[in-house]
């Protein structure tokens, strides 16, 4: 093992990084090997030095030394006096901490766990861990102190608003249900949760199904019901299981079934799988499949609070709205209202994925902004990579780019940006991500899963898939975004539900912000973020390549040749642009252009 | 299993789970909780699982308790596991598979001394 005389370590939080630092740190290895001591001096990245709001930082051992804010132009002078001359430069020291201060400042976390915080701490399929949680002791209360009407007004105060997507008061759609007229009525719980790379209902039905039993009991109270459905799609077999064992512990308790805590209230509850399709989740189409009809929405009205299943009044909610329900009781509509926004009031989980460093499942208060999600609870972009957009809401919701990164994330402000809350789907995008293949890519999926019940859905996102297809192969035409705009105007004009109503909404948000990546596709031929196949090509720096032959070994066409320690070249006629050349060359020969 | 017909009859459950939960922290046993949701078996928790319980069979290795959890939100670092010793704060493993464990285990629960090579802050 080398022995360095000296380490040097280049703060990499993410509030370094914007500020510069791995800029900084490939500087810092440039020079100390342009003065030949990168035998004698390592440089490394490490986690949060400390004072990153002056950053960037850099601390020097073994001497300790902690320089911050540094500038490219310090680097030189840095290097020359702190590591040929010895002389550290005081001037750039961080200030000295007073004594006893801690060593290092606590990352503060933004999530504040409502719905999720029971998951990954009790045993979901044990009635207990959830008892000793405070479990059922919301629907105790209910039960023996308050009148549905109360329960309404407690639901109406918080401020609950639907976790499905649209957003609707959850207090003020249990009023309408209990107000319909009817002697038998029905709750159901909306499992089918189908957004691509959406997770949070599986997460709360797996991790702690019992509080959504409990919400679910709660407003079958509320409401008048004595019968609950939970809707889960058969592809989510351990939430299934998990619900159904959680639904035959509450019957042993006595929990569910006749004169529940000996109050006369009855409910009973049953889980019903669906195949999986994705209009399914759409209330009326949750209905129809559930009375064992085919999965097709109808329009509204009337509403499922008047006329739902078995053309009973029924109240339908999401997985997550029932699972505040418990909490909202017990700690009451004052607490919970007094997290989030004016308008959007608790907490939401959403499933963060794409290129950020930390994906996962998150809960946070309304108003957190953009920027807070993707860079404190995210930490970052994956490998120091720019942030470009964000999409949120699912495959009908939109992409917002850099410009709305400080955007508090609630309902009004999402739609008003042009995307929607829906379920609660995040994918973050780096520059590398092409605007017109995610379009296309969500496009693809929405086309797929339309019940083909009304024209404008059926046809018209199969039209306009069509000409997302030319576009990326390189054959758009004068008129292409034209066209695209028109017909998503007439698609979310016509379609019969929220489905078709969404389906334009990923190529509407990405023409309003990303209109130039469109054009260049179609007039330029050209894909900015070099992703389209058709439009790209590979070739081989003469200046990096060192003739290793391993593009040549990995590539599955033959398409490099090259004899070892000479230059490589590919033949574009023969490369079909897979990208493998780019990923295993070790010396960042290969081009895209 | 008695109906609960009361705010009292869930009150005593309660304190029932408590204190059971009490008692397995105060008799010094040591508790191993393997993240089970779909996404920690999709990242390999059921071999983790198997391994946890290989290892207890292995090595004669007595009160220990072997539960299941769902999903904490840390998808990177699946598959989760979450070990108890007594009254002693949980800790968090991430990236528990098969070998790892055999470590974990070994040191943690044989050894009293945390693995801190996987361990990982929530």
């Amino acid at each position: 093992m080398a022995y360095f005389r000296s380490h040097i370590l280049v703060c990499n939080d993410p509030e370094c990084v914007e500020k510069g630092s791995m800029d900084l740190m490939a500087l810092l290895k440039k020079e100390i090997s342009a003065q030949g001591l990168e035998n004698e001096i390592q440089v490394f990245e490490t986690p949060r030095i400390g004072f990153c709001e002056q950053g960037p930082e850099i601390i020097v051992y073994p001497e300790g030394y902690h320089y911050i804010n540094l500038q490219k132009d310090d680097i030189p002078f840095l290097v020359e006096e702190q590591f040929i001359k010895g002389r550290p430069v005081e001037k750039w020291f961080a200030p000295k901490k007073p004594e006893g201060a801690q060593e290092l400042r606590e990352p503060t976390t933004k999530e504040v766990r409502v719905v999720l915080r029971n998951c990954g701490k009790i045993n979901p399929i044990n009635i207990e861990d959830y008892i000793a949680e405070d479990g059922y002791a919301a629907l105790a209360h209910v039960l023996s102190d308050q009148s549905p009407e109360d329960v309404i007004q407690i639901v109406k105060d918080s401020g609950l608003r639907g976790r499905g997507g649209a957003g609707f008061p959850t207090g003020l759609k249990w009023e309408f249900t209990r107000k319909s007229a009817g002697d038998q009525k029905y709750v159901v719980c909306n499992a089918d949760e189908g957004d691509p790379g959406a997770f949070m209902n599986r997460a709360v039905l797996e991790g702690d199904p019992h509080s959504v039993v409990e919400g679910m009991i709660i407003a079958a109270y509320a409401i008048g019901a004595n019968q609950g459905y939970i809707y889960c799609r058969a592809e989510y077999p351990i939430a299934v299981q998990t619900a159904k064992i959680a639904i035959t512990q509450a019957k042993n308790y006595g929990l569910l079934g006749d004169d529940i805590f000996g109050t006369g209230f009855s409910f009973e509850l049953e889980v019903r799988q669906g195949a999986g399709a994705f209009v399914c989740g759409e209330e009326t189409a949750l209905i129809a499949s559930i009375e064992g009809k085919r999965g097709e929405p109808r329009p509204r009205p009337p509403f499922p609070a008047v006329s739902g299943l078995f053309d009973k009044p029924t109240n339908i909610n999401n997985v997550e709205s029932y699972a505040n329900i418990p909490q909202i009781i017990l700690r009451g509509p004052e607490w919970y209202a007094s997290m989030g926004t004016e308008k959007s009031k608790g907490t939401k989980t959403f499933a963060l994925a794409g290129d950020v460093n930390k994906t996962g499942l998150i809960e946070v208060p309304f108003g957190i902004t953009i920027r807070e999600i993707v860079y404190d609870i995210g930490s970052g972009i994956k490998n120091n990579r720019q942030f470009k957009a964000i999409q949120t809401g699912g495959p009908m919701g939109g992409c917002l780019p850099i410009e709305y990164i400080d955007l508090p994330v609630d309902y009004e402000e999402l739609t008003k940006a042009g995307s929607i809350m829906g379920s609660g789907g995040m994918v973050v995008m780096d520059d590398e991500t092409c605007m017109v293949d995610i379009a296309r890519f969500f496009l693809e999926f929405i086309q797929d899963e339309s019940c083909g019940k009304c024209v404008p859905c059926r046809v018209g996102t199969k039209r306009m898939l069509e000409i997302l297809n030319r576009i990326c192969e390189g054959n758009g035409r004068d008129g292409d975004i034209e066209l695209l705009e028109n017909l998503s105007a007439e698609i979310i004009e016509d379609s019969l539900c929220g489905l078709g109503k969404g389906a334009p909404n990923p190529v509407v948000s990405t023409l309003r912000f990303f209109r130039e990546e469109y054009e260049a596709h179609i007039y330029n031929k050209e894909c900015p973020a070099k992703v389209c196949r058709a439009l790209i090509n590979y070739d081989i720096d003469p200046e990096n390549c060192v003739g290793c032959t391993l593009c040549a070994v990995n590539c599955p066409v033959d398409a490099i040749a090259g004899e070892r320690k000479n230059t490589h070249v590919i033949d574009p006629d023969i490369c079909i642009r897979c990208g493998i050349c780019k990923q295993v060359c070790n010396y960042d020969a290969v081009r895209v252009t | 299993m008695n109906a609960i017909k009361s705010l009292e009859d869930l009150k005593k459950i309660r304190e029932q789970a408590l204190e059971k939960r009490k008692a397995t922290a105060v008799s010094g046993s040591t508790q191993v909780i393997v993240g089970m949701g779909t996404c920690g078996i999709a990242a390999g928790a059921r071999e983790t699982m198997k391994a946890v319980l290989d290892f207890i069979e292995n090595n004669n290795i007595e009160n220990v308790v072997v539960t299941q959890t769902g999903c904490i939100g840390i998808c990177e670092q699946e598959p989760i596991l979450q070990i108890v010793v007594g009254e002693s704060e949980k800790t968090t493993y991430g990236k528990a598979s098969p070998t790892v464990v055999e470590k974990i285990m070994q040191s943690h629960v044989v050894n009293g001394k945390v693995y801190g090579e996987n361990e990982i802050q929530i």
